[in-house]
């Protein structure tokens, strides 16, 4: 697989991990997915949307390898192939940082679609992590997306800010505004989901959830002590310890490409005495 | 607190569902407002209205109340005129 995507063409999809509401989910997503992508041979580059805030690379655990970032690169002072971290475990794997000034206006439409369009020349996905909101760094990481991923907890102000990005992903981006384009394909992913909740009636359910927002369903993550670890040590969580959490994420990652899965909710599960006498069995 | 209280235990609905019944409240009302751009003719429609009534009838600009609601099958435009008590024409 890895030998083969290599030598064709870059596919150069465009993929904007979103939400509206902050702490959902969206950079452990990010990482997740495109880590995801990278391990099944796809060339991926993952950027952060956040400026000010800078993020992704932590999560990435590339923090102390920053040296140019995405503002550097839009204003000319880098070229892109330094600002660019390639991924010590995945060699199809980049990230590209954002930057820490506060300056919210040196994010520009006209620069960001340089550097895509840069980008789409070598990579397969390029995998943009928003920032929380709908301001401008919001709004320059969904314009010029193919597909979107919208990142939801099943919990109402989450499910609310869900539904006010996805009217934005239909409105205030260029294939909206573009004549004859196909809008954004969106899909929704489903976070910090708790099967024993849900089961008594104290969380929503995946089916709620999708009533109303009315859009595909990408996956459905279940809350896991694999998430923190992951993100302790700076390790995308596919790439860390087999867990419910990074099942779910490469479930995703098989229906993001395109292959058709069946929707299984992996609940994080303690081991029985039975499982723990005679190991696992699935 | 006794030992059988669970058995008294009055049923609640379920705090997922209030949770579903109110996005779904909230969400058709917001949708309706937002990402609706023709909705936005609604201001001048009104004042349309309240010139063409006022070549006949004396009344105020907030007299006429205009209302769209949109749904899967059918939209409506509601039109609200409050006439004064003692029409200023010589109909009556």
């Amino acid at each position: 697989m890895t030998t083969e995507a290599k030598n064709n063409p870059p596919l150069g999809r465009v993929i904007v991990i979103t939400s509206g509401k902050g702490g959902v989910g969206k950079t452990t997503s990010s990482a997740a997915i495109s880590a995801g992508l990278a391990k099944k041979g796809f060339r991926t580059v993952v950027i952060d949307f956040d400026v000010g805030l800078r993020n992704l690379d932590m999560i990435m655990g590339c923090e102390r390898r920053v040296v140019f970032d995405f503002i550097n690169v839009i204003q000319g002072d880098a070229k892109l192939k330094q600002a660019l971290i390639k991924d010590k475990r995945l060699d199809t794997l980049s990230i590209l940082p954002t930057s820490q000034t506060r300056d919210k206006d040196a994010l520009t439409k006209e620069g960001v679609e340089q550097i895509l369009n840069e980008l789409k020349t070598e990579f397969d996905y390029i995998i943009c992590d928003s920032p929380a909101g709908i301001e401008r760094g919001a709004q320059l990481a969904m314009y010029f997306a193919d597909e979107a991923v919208v990142v939801t907890n099943p919990e109402v102000s989450s499910v609310r800010d869900s539904d006010r990005v996805l009217g934005l992903l239909g409105s205030q981006t260029k294939r909206a505004e573009t004549d004859g384009a196909e809008p954004i394909k969106a899909q929704v992913l489903i976070t910090r989901y708790d099967p024993s909740r849900v089961e008594i009636g104290e969380m929503m359910t995946v089916e709620d959830v999708l009533e109303i927002l009315a859009v595909p369903l990408l996956g459905v993550i279940p809350e896991s002590k694999a998430i923190l670890r992951a993100s302790n040590v700076g390790t995308p969580v596919v790439l860390d310890a087999p867990s419910a959490a990074s099942e779910a994420y490469e479930d995703a990652v098989i229906r993001l490409t395109g292959t058709e899965l069946e929707m299984r909710i992996v609940g994080e599960r303690k081991p029985g005495l039975f499982q723990r006498l005679f190991g696992r069995t699935a | 607190m006794s030992l059988f209280d669970f058995i008294r235990k009055p049923r609640q609905p379920k705090s997922a569902q209030t949770a579903k019944d109110r996005l779904q409240i909230l969400l058709a009302h917001e949708r309706s407002r937002e990402g609706s751009p023709e909705a936005d003719y609604l201001p001048m429609l009104q004042a349309d209205i309240v010139a063409a009534i006022r070549k006949y009838v004396a009344i105020g600009d907030k007299d006429v109340e205009v209302r769209m609601e949109r749904g899967d099958q059918m939209s409506s435009l509601e039109i609200n005129i409050e006439l004064p008590k003692t029409p200023a024409t010589k109909a009556g």
